[in-house]
């Protein structure tokens, strides 16, 4: 059973003060999220990703389309038992302590009375903030808030959890702590989907991903597959700052790079390079495939659309 | 009650006391206190007159301006600090946040007005060193006050559903001022002819009727209050206040949170 099913979602927006223009923020989205998935939803700001994020939580209402979740309908108060929700740059109520603002949270998610100040405790541990859980959140930095926010979206033990941004505000040191709290989500058999702009964060943790801009989806894969395809050129290094003759007969494009040479060529080429290597006695360090990075799939989907675009219009 | 409405008020009182709105009470204390010591120097024979009369106003006024800011901004802070997201992504219905914030801030004003209506007893006891059993209508004012602030706060949380908290306040102000009122409005309404007459009496009947509530003046004076006001008036209150706050349940069920 897929963990969550996108069926059409779409949200046309009426806005201007007396004169009501529609404006889409998403068109019909179709997604399905398999169950354990780590699922990065990528687009850049103005994407559309938050938009589909609170269609999702019944913030806002679609204009068409449905989604299960769970198996259940996306309106299925039960189902948001079930899930955790981070919102992007998220604000809680600073009157609370973050142990208190957690318990309350807590008595919402329905979490029975006897395990709550355990559950809430050992959450705050979870996210570094069990030092300072009697603090009240008006005095948190933005940092803290976040780790705050991680915190509620994982309270109850939900099954699935949707972060918006979650690596927003954080230091590298946050940073590096939640992409290892949302593997050890991914291990205890959660399904995470998590919108982001910060590719290298995708590309470290997700199994699959969507691309999303100006509303519309354009692309979706498994991350190992769309970094995984071999552009047909290979990357020769090798040790010293001249170019021999024979490797430039080979057609490859040559950088020297400190005290050594990074070349790049047809993947035909690669046994006549080696053996021009061989004899010019310069030493290999490597030969690697080139690869398609995650960014280089992301900017060719995005520069894709804009020139189908550019040549419809 | 639903374990989460009462779970979300008890997070609004406890918001409303933290953020010091209980620190009004310091200033009834000492404008009651000030009153009686000044009442007890300058008039004779009328400073229990005087003391019911201003402590009553006074925990009717501090209640009402508790009541609308506090009330006006009830839902749309909340929209507007997001702080509904981790909320309406739990499993809570629209409908019980409402009903909560309204629990929330009623108990808030019942607490605060029994804390006012300890004051304005021992105003009394000092300026007459005794109580009489008319006294205990002092309790039938408070009882209709609070019913006051009912109404008054499910008005703001109609307004909070779909208004920014400036105009809210605007809104809400003007139906107290004309709700106050509201007597006058309906003799109005009886003398005029036409069209007139079907809106003055639309329009009495649609504005609270707070002057109905009202009874301090005869309380001060010692006159006793029919059982069957007390009765009409806690079913006027309650429709009233259940009329509002079913509007903001309405709107709010709808709203998209952008």
């Amino acid at each position: 059973m897929p963990a969550i099913e996108i069926l059409g979602l779409e949200k046309t927006y009426k806005v201007g003060f007396w004169i009501k223009r529609p404006k889409r923020a998403l068109l019909p989205l179709h997604l399905t999220v398999e169950d354990g998935e780590v699922f990065g939803f990528l687009g850049p700001n103005g994407a559309g990703k938050t938009t589909t994020l609170k269609l999702l939580m019944g913030l806002v209402f679609p204009s068409a389309g449905s989604a299960r979740i769970l198996g259940k309908p996306w309106t299925d108060p039960e189902v948001k038992a079930q899930i955790g929700f981070l919102p992007e740059q998220p604000y809680f109520y600073d009157h609370l302590t973050a142990h208190e603002l957690l318990n309350y949270y807590a008595q919402l998610s329905g979490v029975p009375a006897k395990d709550r100040s355990h559950r809430v405790t050992s959450t705050l541990q979870r996210v570094g903030l069990k030092d300072i859980q009697g603090v009240q959140l008006r005095k948190f930095s933005k940092g803290m808030l976040q780790r705050v926010g991680i915190a509620q979206a994982i309270l109850h033990d939900p099954k699935l959890v949707f972060f918006d941004e979650p690596m927003s505000g954080l230091d590298p040191m946050g940073r590096r702590e939640v992409r290892d709290l949302m593997e050890q989500l991914k291990h205890e058999g959660k399904t995470v989907f998590f919108s982001t702009h910060i590719l290298s964060d995708a590309e470290a943790l997700c199994d699959r991903v969507a691309i999303i801009n100006k509303g519309e989806l354009r692309g979706i894969g498994a991350v190992a597959d769309l970094t995984s395809s071999v552009q047909g050129k290979v990357e020769v290094i090798w040790q010293g700052t001249q170019v021999p003759a024979s490797m430039k007969a080979l057609g490859a494009e040559c950088h020297v790079i400190g005290d050594t040479v990074r070349a790049v060529m047809g993947e035909s080429q690669q046994d006549a390079a080696i053996d021009a290597l061989r004899r010019e006695r310069l030493r290999l360090i490597a030969l690697t495939p080139v690869r398609t990075s995650l960014e280089a799939y992301f900017v060719e989907k995005l520069q894709h659309a804009e020139t189908t675009v550019g040549t419809n219009a | 009650m639903n374990a989460r409405i009462l779970h979300i008020a008890s997070n609004t009182f406890r918001e409303a006391v933290r953020d010091r709105v209980l620190y009004n009470l310091i200033a009834f204390a000492l404008l009651l206190s000030g009153a009686a010591i000044l009442v007890g120097q300058i008039s004779i024979e009328i400073e229990k007159l005087v003391v019911i009369n201003l402590g009553l106003t006074a925990v009717s006024l501090f209640g009402i301006v508790i009541a609308i800011f506090i009330g006006i901004g009830l839902v749309s802070k909340e929209i507007e600090k997001r702080t509904l997201y981790t909320v309406l992504s739990r499993p809570v219905r629209r409908w019980e946040f409402i009903i909560g914030k309204f629990f929330g801030l009623a108990g808030t004003l019942v607490v605060n007005t029994f804390f006012m209506a300890i004051g304005v007893f021992a105003a009394l006891f000092y300026v007459s060193h005794k109580f009489v059993r008319a006294d205990a209508l002092i309790l039938v004012a408070l009882y209709f006050i609070i019913l006051e602030f009912m109404i008054i706060c499910s008005l703001g949380l109609l307004f909070s559903s779909f208004s920014t908290p400036l105009l809210s306040a605007v809104f809400a102000f003007s139906l107290f001022v004309i709700g106050s009122f509201a007597e006058d409005l309906r003799g109005f309404a009886g003398m005029a002819h036409g069209f007139t007459r079907w809106l003055a009496t639309g329009a009495a009947y649609l504005v609270p009727n707070f002057s109905a509530l009202n009874i301090v003046s005869s309380v001060a004076h010692g006159q006793p209050v029919a059982t069957q006001l007390i009765l009409h008036n806690t079913l006027y209150a309650f429709f009233y206040a259940a009329m509002a706050v079913s509007g903001a349940v309405l709107i709010f069920e709808n709203r998209n949170l952008k």
